[in-house]
C-alpha cells in the first residue's frame, strides 16, 4: 500500500528524515515511536504533501506523493488543530469534511451515530464553535472526521494525547476496530508505548530521524521498547 | 519590576513576526507616519486660519462645535483598533507579582498608546495658535486640559466597554443619526454639547470636572480588572452562542457549494473578516467624490474607470486580496483534504464574481448621476471579473502572512499588501484600465474607451480556463513556503 524509498528530509545541514526503505501492507495498524525531534511528525507531513522530501519519495497506492493529488480521496488525517476549522460548530465541520468526500448528511450522521459514546455528549448540540472547545474535545472532533469518507489510510498524530484515561480507552478500541477489517491502513504515533503495542500490529521506532527497529507486535515488543527508550 | 515589564514589551516588539517586514516596507511606513503627523500638525496650525478666513465664526466655536463628532469618532476608532491590554498577561499571573502592579501596568500601558498622544499633533498648535491671536491664556490652558482629559477618558470607556458589541453599536446608530439630522438641519446635537465645551474656556476650573471623571473612570477600570483577573472571568476570551447553520440552497452547485458555505461562515463568524466586508461595502460610495465633482483633481474623464473599478471591486480588493490568508489558520487541512487547488481556487473566484456582480447592481443609484456615471461602474465591473479577479487570486499566492480572523489588528491597511510582488501586480489591476481607457477616450471617442476597457475584461473572462491553470501551477509551487509561513503565527 505505501512505500518509501531514500527518503530523506534535511533543513540546512540537519537531516530530520533518513528512512532508506519501509513497505507498509494494506490493512496493517502501523505505530511509529520516538522521542521528541525524532521525526514523526516530519514522516507524517510528508505523507500528506505538506512539506517537500529533500530526496526519495513515498508512494501511496500507486499515487507519488510529491507530484499527484490522486492520493488525496482515499488518504485523511489528523494531525493538530491546523486541521480544524475553529469558526465552524462540530456538526458543520463533518458535514463539510463529508461533502469534500462525497457523503451525504444522512451518511454522516449515521456515522456520527456510532461515536455517541465517544463523544459523550460533549460535541455534538453544544452551541459551540470547535474553536471554543476545550483541547480535547477538539481532538476527538477531529479524529472522528478523519473517519469520515471510508478512507483507506488513516494517519494520526499522537492521537491519545490531551485525552482523558475513559477516551484513550475508547479510541483504542476504534482504533482497533478499524485493524480488525484489514481494509483500512491506520498509521499512529504516540509517545505511550502502551497504547502503541496494544493497538498496533506492527512498531516502527525513529531516533533522529532514522529506522531503528521494525517489531512485529507480540507480548515481549512493550519490554523490548522499554529497554530501548530506557537504555 | 518595571524593568522586567519593559523589557519584556521590548521583546515582543522587536522579535514579532510582524517586525521582521523588509526595510523597503519599513521605511515606506516611517514616511507614512511622518506624513500624517504632518498633516495634523499643518491642521491645527492652520485650522484657525481657515475657519477665520471661511467666516465661519470664532474658530474655538466651531472647533468646539465639531468637538462631539471628533470624541465619538474617536471611541469609534479606538474599539476598532486599539488593542486590549490584558491579553498577554496570562503568563504572568501564577508569578510571584502583585495583581495591583499587573493591572495598574496593563492600563498605564493605554495611556501611553498611540491613539492617545496622537490628538496632541493637533490640539497642541490649535491651542498656541490660540494664545498667539490673544486668547485669554487660563482659558485656554483649561479648555486644553479639559479636552486631554477627555480623550483619556475615551481611553478607559474603550477599555471598559471593550467587547460589548450592541452597546457600542447602538450608540454608533445613534450618533450618525445625528449626524445626518444635523447635516439637513433637523436637530443639532451641538447646540446642547458645545456650551459644555465653550464653558471649559470661560470657566478653565470646569477642567477639575473632565479630570474628575477621568480619575473616576481610571479607577473604576482599575478595580474592575483586578477583580475580574481570573482565566475565566476577564481574562476569558468571548465566546459567542454558536448556531449550526445549513445554507441547503447552496448544495445545488456541488462541491462549489461547500466552500461557499464554508466562506459565508468564514466572513459572518470572525471579527476581522466581518471588518473586511463592511469595509468593502462602503467602496460603493467612493464614486461619490468622483461623480459629484466634490474633488477637482478626480474630474478627467480617465478617472472615471478608477472610478467604476474601485465602485465595483470592494470586496475584491478588500477580501479577494487576501485569499488564501483567510484559510491559513487550517490551511493544511485544505491541502491533505479531498480538494483539488483548480476547485478551491473556482470557489474563491465565484465568491468574488458574486459579490462584484452585487456591488455593481447596488451602485446603480449612480444613474442618478447620469447613465455616463452608471456605464462606467458596469465597465469596471467587467474589467474586475474579466482581469482583475484572477489577478488577485495569482497575488495571493505570494502573500504569506497569516491572518488572525479573530482580531481585528492590522484589518486596516496591513503592511503585507505591500509586498513587492503584489504592489507590482497592483499596476494592471488599476493603471492598465486607465491607460486602455485613455486610448480609446483620446484617439476615437469616449464610447471607444468604455468598449476598450471592457473587451479586456471579456477577453480576460475567455482566457479562463488558460488562465487558471497558470495561476494552479503558482499556487502549487509556493504551497510549501506558504504552508511553513502559516505556520509561524504572527
Amino acid at each position: 500500500m505505501i512505500t518509501v524509498q531514500n527518503l530523506t528530509k534535511k533543513y540546512g545541514d540537519a537531516i530530520v528524515l533518513n528512512i532508506e526503505n519501509l513497505e507498509i501492507p494494506k490493512g496493517q495498524s502501523f505505530g511509529l515511536v520516538g522521542n521528541n525531534g525524532a521525526g514523526k511528525t516530519t514522516f507524517f507531513s510528508l505523507m500528506l504533501d505538506l512539506i517537500q522530501p529533500t530526496t526519495g519519495h513515498i508512494v501511496n497506492n500507486g499515487v507519488q506523493i510529491d507530484s499527484s493529488e490522486a492520493w488525496k480521496p482515499f488518504t485523511s488525517a489528523f494531525i493538530d488543530e491546523t486541521f480544524l476549522i475553529g469558526y465552524l460548530t462540530p456538526e458543520e465541520y463533518f458535514y463539510f469534511i463529508g461533502e469534500i468526500r462525497g457523503r451525504k448528511k444522512a451518511d454522516v450522521d449515521h456515522l456520527l451515530e456510532g461515536f455517541k459514546d465517544f463523544f459523550h455528549d460533549e460535541i455534538l448540540g453544544q452551541k459551540k464553535y470547535l474553536r471554543d472547545l476545550s483541547k480535547g474535545n477538539q481532538k476527538k472532533v477531529g479524529i472522528v472526521a478523519s473517519l469520515i469518507g471510508d478512507p483507506e489510510v488513516i494517519i494520526l498524530d499522537e492521537p491519545f494525547a490531551n485525552l482523558d484515561p475513559t477516551t484513550q480507552i475508547k479510541l483504542k478500541g476504534i482504533i482497533k476496530d478499524l485493524a480488525a477489517s484489514k481494509e483500512v491502513t491506520v498509521l499512529v504515533s504516540s509517545h505511550d508505548l502502551i497504547h502503541v503495542t496494544e493497538v498496533c500490529e506492527r512498531i516502527v521506532v525513529l531516533n533522529k530521524g532514522e529506522l531503528v527497529r521494525d517489531i512485529q507486535t507480540s507480548k515481549e515488543t512493550l519490554k523490548e521498547l522499554e529497554v530501548f527508550f530506557g537504555g | 519590576m518595571l524593568k522586567h515589564f519593559l523589557t519584556l514589551e521590548w521583546k515582543s516588539f522587536f522579535r514579532s513576526a510582524s517586525f521582521k517586514a523588509n526595510l523597503a516596507i519599513k521605511i515606506f511606513m516611517v514616511f507614512g507616519a511622518l506624513y500624517f503627523m504632518v498633516v495634523f500638525l499643518g491642521l491645527g496650525i492652520g485650522a484657525f486660519y481657515i475657519i477665520e478666513k471661511q467666516g465661519w465664526g470664532d474658530p474655538l466655536l466651531v472647533v468646539n462645535g465639531f468637538l462631539i463628532y471628533y470624541l465619538v469618532g474617536d471611541l469609534y476608532i479606538r474599539y476598532m483598533l486599539q488593542k486590549m491590554p490584558i491579553t498577554n498577561i496570562k503568563p504572568l499571573l501564577y508569578l510571584p507579582i502583585n495583581k495591583s502592579k499587573i493591572v495598574g501596568y496593563s492600563l498605564g500601558k493605554t495611556v501611553v498608546s498611540f491613539f492617545n498622544w496622537s490628538h496632541a499633533f493637533f490640539f497642541v498648535p490649535f491651542s498656541i495658535i490660540l494664545l498667539v491671536e490673544g486668547y485669554s491664556p487660563l482659558g485656554v490652558i483649561g479648555w486644553h486640559l479639559g479636552i486631554m482629559a477627555l480623550f483619556f477618558c475615551n481611553n478607559f470607556i474603550n477599555v471598559l466597554v471593550n467587547n460589548k458589541d450592541n452597546v457600542f453599536y447602538l450608540l454608533l446608530g445613534l450618533f450618525s443619526i445625528l449626524g445626518i439630522c444635523q447635516y439637513y438641519g433637523l436637530f443639532n446635537i451641538t447646540t446642547y454639547t458645545s456650551p459644555f465645551f465653550d464653558a471649559l474656556y470661560a470657566q478653565p476650573w470646569i477642567a477639575l470636572f473632565t479630570w474628575g471623571l477621568l480619575i473616576a473612570l481610571a479607577t473604576s477600570a482599575f478595580t474592575y480588572f483586578k477583580r475580574h483577573m481570573y482565566l475565566d472571568a476577564g481574562l476569558a476570551g468571548k465566546k459567542s452562542l454558536a448556531k449550526t447553520e445549513d445554507y441547503a440552497w447552496l448544495n445545488r452547485f456541488g462541491n462549489l457549494g461547500t466552500f461557499l458555505k464554508n466562506d459565508i461562515k468564514l466572513i459572518r463568524r470572525n471579527k476581522r473578516s466581518k471588518t473586511s466586508v463592511i469595509m468593502s461595502f462602503f467602496f460603493i460610495f467612493y464614486g461619490l467624490l468622483f461623480f459629484t465633482g466634490g474633488i477637482e483633481a478626480y474630474d478627467g474623464p480617465v478617472w472615471k474607470i478608477f472610478a467604476g473599478i474601485f465602485i465595483s471591486g470592494g470586496f475584491l480588493f478588500s477580501f479577494g486580496q487576501f485569499v488564501p490568508s483567510w484559510d491559513s489558520a487550517y490551511y493544511p487541512l485544505m491541502m491533505s483534504q479531498n480538494i483539488s487547488y483548480r476547485e478551491y481556487l473556482t470557489s474563491k473566484w465565484y465568491l468574488i464574481i458574486i459579490a462584484t456582480a452585487a456591488s455593481t447592481i447596488l451602485a446603480s443609484f449612480y444613474i442618478y448621476f447620469g447613465w455616463d456615471a452608471y456605464l462606467a461602474v458596469i465597465v469596471g465591473a467587467i474589467y474586475n471579473i474579466g482581469v482583475n479577479s484572477y489577478l488577485v487570486l495569482w497575488g495571493g499566492a505570494y502573500i504569506k502572512t497569516p491572518i488572525d480572523l479573530t482580531s481585528n489588528k492590522k484589518a486596516f491597511g496591513d503592511k503585507q499588501a505591500f509586498n513587492s510582488k503584489t504592489l507590482l501586480l497592483t499596476m494592471p489591476k488599476l493603471i492598465l484600465p486607465l491607460g486602455v481607457y485613455a486610448l480609446g477616450h483620446y484617439l476615437i471617442s469616449p464610447t471607444a474607451g468604455y468598449i476598450f476597457v471592457a473587451m479586456a475584461g471579456i477577453i480576460g473572462f475567455g482566457f479562463r480556463n488558460k488562465v487558471f491553470a497558470m495561476i494552479e501551477s503558482i499556487y502549487k509551487k509556493e504551497k510549501y513556503k506558504t504552508l511553513a509561513a502559516y505556520k509561524q503565527k504572527a
